[in-house]
């Protein structure tokens, strides 16, 4: 279980996570949406520490993690071993090969042997349809083929759970659904998952939790039947201009 | 041309090339391989987001860099070698030598290694970070390997550049190329045609060098996807 108290997030004036309280469950798909600049990504970035809020507290089954006080390097390298995370410009080591950006922190960070690594490489690249791609350069491959090599490479690390922050932003829509397949599958195995989305189609498919975010606030957090149910004013006017019917 | 000026090439090239060999090469090797190494640290603890007493020790990198920048390379020699005796350091020629140019390589050197390393894309970081890595894992695996390619073409010019620079050790009595083309022009009054033999070789020296960048170029970039597309 993965919890957030009270935090707050503050960019210069503007709060960008205004006093969140939140629960994750484990083995769930929690989906955040909201518009622009409502501070989706700062909310899952900060859950692997590579935002840093002013206060507040965060708990990870037995570890907690206290934003006002200093943390420490250890406390960050296991919380970040936890946990896992795709970004939505895929961000691949492009001086690797495919399979060496999926086995180099198994080998590198969790001490694995080279032929332990690539033998869980090689599986996780046929589980995302890629196993063909092991010696080509990422450069090589299509946005969408990226993409699936880095959910690769972060379910090597086996996290108990996986981050993905807008995974298919930068895709064309016939790349998005290769995307969006291979989560949905991850989700149907009940992995534990956080997912910034603004694919709403998406969101009502593979959601166990939603929730909506605005200008640092949580405005909503239920069930996607309740969220697309559009249970207020402020969620009919969202989920309205997200679409191209009136 | 006479045939007495094709005996004086052929006597005055083997001295010169030996000198070369025994002087110009190794000074700079050392020296560049010395200075690369120096220019990493410099850039390292420049880069370093570490606070408290450490920003002293940032402070006197920076110190460091500024001072070799801003003064010629020959002054320093100098100071090395003809100054630093008054106050009792005393160093040999070849020591002075490498000092000299070990650190001014150092100086101009660890500028291009931070800018390079700067350039590196903060998501590079971030992914590594995600992954469990340290951040010495992430600067020697993920960071430094791409970083050197983007440095590559700037460090052969540092490179080259100090090939020629180390003409300069002539100045604090090392008998390396320059020197003994001097040397032989003192004994011959033949200026023009030994200095030029001396430029030759220098022009040799560099030709391989460019060369070799141009190979180590490709091979940095085997990852990177050419062409118009």
């Amino acid at each position: 279980m993965l919890q957030l108290a009270h935090i707050n997030k503050i960019y210069g004036k503007r709060k960008a996570l205004n006093d969140i309280n939140i629960q994750f469950p484990d083995h769930e798909t929690t989906v955040i949406v909201g518009p622009s600049g409502s501070g989706k990504s700062t909310l899952l970035r900060s859950l692997n520490l590579l935002e840093r809020p002013e206060s507040g507290l965060y708990s990870f089954d037995q570890q907690t993690i206290d934003f006002s006080q200093p943390i420490a390097e250890k406390e960050v390298l296991q919380l970040r071993r936890k946990t896992g995370m795709v970004f939505q410009s895929f961000n691949l080591f492009p001086h690797l090969t495919v399979l060496k950006n999926v086995t180099e922190a198994p080998i590198h960070v969790l001490h694995q042997d080279k032929a332990t690594a690539e033998k869980t490489a090689r599986q996780l690249l046929q589980q995302v349809g890629l196993d063909q791609k092991a010696n080509q350069y990422p450069m090589e491959l299509s946005g969408g083929q990226q993409q699936r090599v880095a959910i690769a490479r972060a379910l090597a690390m086996q996290p108990e759970y996986m981050f993905f922050d807008e995974p298919t932003s930068a895709l064309d829509p016939e790349l998005e659904a290769e995307v969006l397949r291979v989560l949905l599958n991850l989700a149907k195995q009940h992995n534990s998952m956080i997912v910034v989305t603004h694919n709403m189609e998406f969101a009502k498919g593979v959601a166990d939790q939603i929730v909506f975010l605005e200008e640092g606030r949580i405005l909503f957090c239920g069930s996607p039947q309740e969220f697309f149910s559009e249970p207020t004013q402020r969620i009919h006017d969202f989920l309205s201009a997200m679409s191209f019917t009136s | 041309m006479t045939s007495q000026t094709w005996h004086l090439i052929l006597t005055s090239l083997p001295p010169i090339i030996k000198a070369s060999v025994t002087y110009t090469i190794p000074l700079t090797l050392i020296s560049f391989t010395l200075g690369l190494l120096l220019a990493l640290l410099t850039a390292m603890v420049r880069l370093s987001p570490m606070r408290g007493p450490f920003q002293i020790v940032r402070g006197l990198f920076w110190v460091y860099v500024w001072i070799f920048r801003s003064t010629p390379l020959l002054v320093q020699l100098f100071i090395v070698f003809f100054g630093l005796p008054n106050i009792g350091v005393q160093f040999s020629p070849w020591i002075a030598a490498i000092i000299t140019f070990t650190l001014n390589v150092g100086a101009y050197s660890s500028e291009t290694i931070r800018a390079a390393i700067l350039s590196i894309p903060n998501g590079q970081w971030e992914a590594a970070y995600t992954l469990g890595m340290t951040r010495p894992q992430v600067l020697f695996r993920i960071v430094l390997p791409q970083a050197a390619r983007v440095s590559l073409p700037p460090l052969s010019n540092s490179f080259i550049g100090l090939v020629k620079d180390t003409s300069l050790a002539s100045s604090i009595t090392i008998v390396e190329m320059f020197m003994v083309g001097q040397q032989i022009a003192a004994k011959t009054y033949e200026p023009l045609l030994l200095y030029s033999l001396v430029a030759f070789v220098y022009l040799i020296i560099c030709t391989v060098l460019t060369i070799l960048q141009s190979y180590l170029e490709k091979w940095t970039s085997r990852y990177i996807q050419t062409g118009n597309n």
